[in-house]
């Protein structure tokens, strides 16, 4: 039998070199015995590192040392002897670091588990107090954790509390920050940490308020503070009155009866609601009706988009051009075709040498429709009734603005302005006489040409829309 | 000298924490990391870090995770929104904080590890602007006067001006906006003054700016403009049905990239407004509302799948084996052959233990032993899947099979 001496119960470097050590000589897992020698200068100290060339050349996983450094903070008496055990099997069976199902190394990870567990709760519930009468200011804490992490969350805390000097005391051990280096100490004694803190007070005043007794779940409660760490956490002792208290706070105000709402509060709702409401009046400006499309309810689309865009441009532009509808980033900044179809837009316009500031441009559709999908949200055709519905707001603003001609990009503009639908590759390329006197001129929507796969009907298309704006400008 | 004046801090915190207590999100997680150590900016010369997963320093009885001091600067307010406690015509006392003091009680909570940093809502006082400002000031006081480095999250008000929000994102990691209610028809109802259509543009502008300010910053290697922005949703104040709620949240995801839709079942407050309804809705509803956020974010499953349009979630099995039951026929499953996409589908499977099956099959074929050590349980899983050593048999199409997967309920309160 074999006995190995480690120096400290979280001396992993002790355990590594062992291990390297006896796996080189062969010496299975059941021939050692794994303990903890505080006295250095006894006999049997750990056996010094494997000469160079002994035994098979064998490389650990790193995800294996990542879990062996977590597994050695764990309180557990086995956890050398299994760490050693993981170490004999791993040279035998290359796969088992990529079995999560293995028993050993699903206790391994259990126990690496608890160890990051109690880590976390180390971060969350230590309590600093102010030690009293010192400068600059000294902070201290008592803390006992569930596995031996002080020294391993340490730098966590060097990395929080950089500005202020602190020390936490644990039983294991201590670590100390003076605003530069970090210290570690044996373990101490409660008594050695200050006993209270005047913010306390205040900090219970807050937890006794934040708790809602309506809620009361003392269960889960526990399951994520276990009463293991209450003696240490100064609001801990307010729990028993909470959970008291909390089914007859919770009765009083289902009971209280409620309280009539002002007359000044009434006469508030009432008129927001006037103020709110859509008449079907006909709008006399184009602010009017930007303004009156954010509150149209004509179909259903209102509901899951962010907001109308309305039409933007010169109010009595001689041109005016319609899309289909908005898209994501329309929806959201309230304007039309600023989106990647408005960029794909706006490079037509200057190689056809078309000023967008004197054209007054709008969408068939004034909502967005999509659908979500996953985090997305995916463009939809507006339907029949939905552009005949917006048909209103598209009708008003060409009653507005008048334009001389209307150049209508896709066959939900085209709907939106003649009230039937054509197809785009053949009423392109001429004017098409409005009602009214105004001309149209159609062409291709700039979303269209993002989605035509082939590169060479995409040129065509792109130069196509580039020749019909410049036929709607010559048209002016 | 009103009693206003001579509230001690005490009081006040007592008040304004009472008051913020019906905001359910307390994350301090997914901030940009950073410390006080070292960073872009140096060495800092006060405190504070986040690293990215939040702690929750305590837990309340109600089970909650208290991670940032929450409060509200003041819960004076204009509106009267029937749910809060905070509307103008409840009697609930009333008390506003100075921007000093929110500054100091938050140092001085965070020097002793109390919490992760700061979350900050207020009741609309004088107008949104003024209100948005007051707040703007907490943040920046902390920020810029003491080099702090924790979470700050703050909330919106909605009818603030644009550059007001856009300031707040300078120095909040996230922003929020609460919808509150499921259906805009029923925030016209419960809250007359608050108006859904502002609500949505300002989440709209604040994902843009979210957008717009993180990409060069990053390149940049300077601070992040705030990363996230969430926002609440109450159950059962109004008559919204689950699939209506859960539509509103797909939309929300999707149009304001949010990261969190928090769901609060109405709880019944003090001195509550004759528009409510007078009961609570069961905790567990808010519970499986959650679950079925999870299944549309990480499982693949569409909103449509979960539920039904003008139905409930079914508040005894969770909404992944009640969609298995009603799909019985795809079922069981071999856990050695399914793909990834099948398994997530499968009750009782997580995230983490379908990454572990399919890491640990490349080893070996998978007995039921083996799912429950990566899985933990198999009690939900058993009568869906087929392992090296079992198959369901008859128990997939078991007509007790509900009633058998029906989980006696803990949730509650009495």
């Amino acid at each position: 039998m074999r006995v190995v001496r480690l120096a400290s119960e979280i001396d992993f470097d002790g355990w590594r070199r062992a291990g390297r050590a006896l796996r080189a000589e062969g010496v299975p897992p059941e021939a050692v015995v794994w303990t903890v020698e505080y006295d250095l200068f006894a006999d049997g100290a750990a056996p010094a590192a494997p000469a160079k060339g002994a035994g098979p050349r064998f490389t650990v996983p790193q995800p294996f040392i990542d879990l062996a450094e977590r597994v050695v903070l764990n309180r557990s008496n086995e956890r050398f002897a299994l760490l050693y055990t993981l170490l004999w099997r791993l040279e035998r069976e290359p796969g088992l670091i990529d079995n999560p199902a293995d028993p050993d190394l699903t206790r391994a990870r259990d126990m690496a588990k608890g160890v990051s567990r109690a880590a976390h709760k180390m971060k969350a519930f230590v309590r600093f107090r102010l030690v009293e009468g010192v400068e600059p200011e000294v902070y201290m804490a008592w803390f006992e954790p569930a596995h031996r992490v002080t020294e391993a969350v340490a730098p966590f805390f060097a990395r929080r509390f950089t500005g202020m000097n602190w020390s936490i005391l644990t039983p294991d051990a201590c670590v100390a920050w003076d605003g530069e280096t970090l210290k570690v100490s044996e373990g101490a004694d409660p008594a050695d940490a200050p006993r209270e803190d005047a913010q306390e007070e205040l900090w219970r005043t807050y937890y006794a308020s934040i708790f809602n007794p309506a809620r009361l779940n003392p269960r889960m409660m526990q399951q994520e503070m276990p009463k293991r760490y209450w003696r240490n956490l100064p609001e801990a002792r307010l729990i028993p009155e909470l959970i008291e208290s909390a089914q007859r706070r919770t009765a009083q105000m289902v009971e209280a009866r409620p309280n009539p709402p002002s007359e000044r509060v009434l006469k508030a709702a009432l008129r927001h609601a006037r103020d709110g409401s859509y008449g079907e009046s006909d709008p006399l400006t184009l602010e009017e009706a930007a303004v009156a499309a954010q509150v149209c309810r004509r179909c259903d689309l209102w509901r899951e988009a962010t907001q109308a865009v309305p039409g933007e441009g010169p109010a009595r532009a001689r041109i005016m051009i319609v899309g289909e509808q908005p898209g994501d980033e329309e929806d959201l900044t309230g304007r039309p075709f600023v989106g990647p179809a408005g960029r794909l837009l706006d490079k037509a316009m200057l190689e056809a040498d078309f000023d967008r500031r004197k054209a007054f441009v709008t969408n068939a559709v004034k909502h967005f429709k999509h659908e979500p999908r996953g985090k997305m949200r995916l463009h939809k055709t507006p339907d029949r009734g939905e552009v005949q519905a917006c048909r209103w707001w598209l009708d008003a603003e060409r009653r507005m603005v008048k334009p001389r001609v209307i150049l209508a990009l896709g066959a939900t503009a085209v709907m939106g302005i003649t009230g039937r639908s054509m197809p785009i590759a053949r009423s392109r390329g001429a004017p098409i006489a409005l009602d009214g006197g105004a001309r149209l001129v159609v062409s291709w929507h700039p979303s269209y040409l993002l989605r035509v796969p082939d590169a060479d009907a995409r040129a065509r298309a792109y130069a196509q829309l580039v020749d019909d704006l410049r036929l709607a400008q010559s048209l002016t | 000298m009103s009693a206003m004046a001579v509230l001690d801090l005490k009081r006040k915190l007592a008040i304004l924490s009472d008051a913020a207590k019906y905001d359910a999100s307390c994350a301090s997680s997914g901030a940009e990391k950073r410390n006080s150590l070292s960073g872009p900016e140096g060495r800092g010369k006060g405190v504070g870090s986040t690293e990215g997963m939040g702690i929750c320093h305590a837990y309340a009885p109600d089970g909650r995770c208290i991670s940032l001091l929450k409060i509200l600067l003041t819960n004076f307010c204009i509106y009267d929104c029937a749910y809060c406690i905070n509307r103008v015509s409840s009697n609930a006392p009333r008390a506003r904080f100075t921007v000093k003091e929110v500054v100091d009680l938050t140092l001085n909570f965070y020097k002793r590890n109390y919490i992760e940093g700061l979350f900050l809502s207020s009741g609309v006082i004088q107008t949104g602007d003024y209100t948005m400002e007051e707040m703007v000031r907490v943040a920046k006081s902390l920020r810029l006067d003491h080099d702090f480095r924790g979470y700050i999250h703050l909330k919106l008000i909605p009818e603030a001006s644009p550059e007001l929000a856009a300031e707040a994102g300078l120095y909040a990691d996230r922003v929020s906006i609460n919808i509150e209610l499921p259906q805009d028809e029923s925030l016209t109802i419960l809250a007359p003054e608050k108006d859904p259509a502002g609500i949505k543009r300002a989440m709209g502008r604040m994902r843009l700016s979210i957008e717009d300010h993180n990409e060069p910053a990053k390149k940049a290697g300077k601070r992040k403009f705030a990363t996230s922005q969430s926002t609440q949703l109450i159950v059962g104040a109004d008559a919204a049905r689950d699939s209506d709620i859960l539509a509103r949240s797909a939309n929300l995801y999707g149009a304001y990239k949010l990261r969190r839709v928090y769901y609060s079942a109405f709880s019944p407050i003090p001195d509550a407004a004759s528009r409510l309804p007078s009961m609570r809705p069961p905790l567990m509803r808010e519970h499986r509302l959650y679950q079925a956020d999870w299944l549309m974010r990480f499982y693949g499953f569409t909103q449509g799948e979960i539920v039904e349009p003008g139905e409930d979630l079914d508040l005894t099995v969770d909404p992944k084996t009640a969609w298995a039951l009603r799909h019985r026929g795809d079922f069981p499953v071999d856990v050695n052959t399914a793909d990834r996409d099948t398994l997530l589908r499968t009750p009782g499977l997580g995230t983490r233990g379908v990454d572990r099956i399919l890491s640990a099959r490349r080893q070996t074929r998978l007995t039921l032993a083996d799912v429950k050590r990566v899985c933990g349980s198999t009690k939900r899983a058993q009568p869906f899947i087929v392992t090296a050593d079992w198959t369901p048999g008859g128990l997939t199409d078991a007509k007790g099979l509900k009633a058998s997967l029906i989980v006696p309920e803990q949730l509650s309160l009495f």
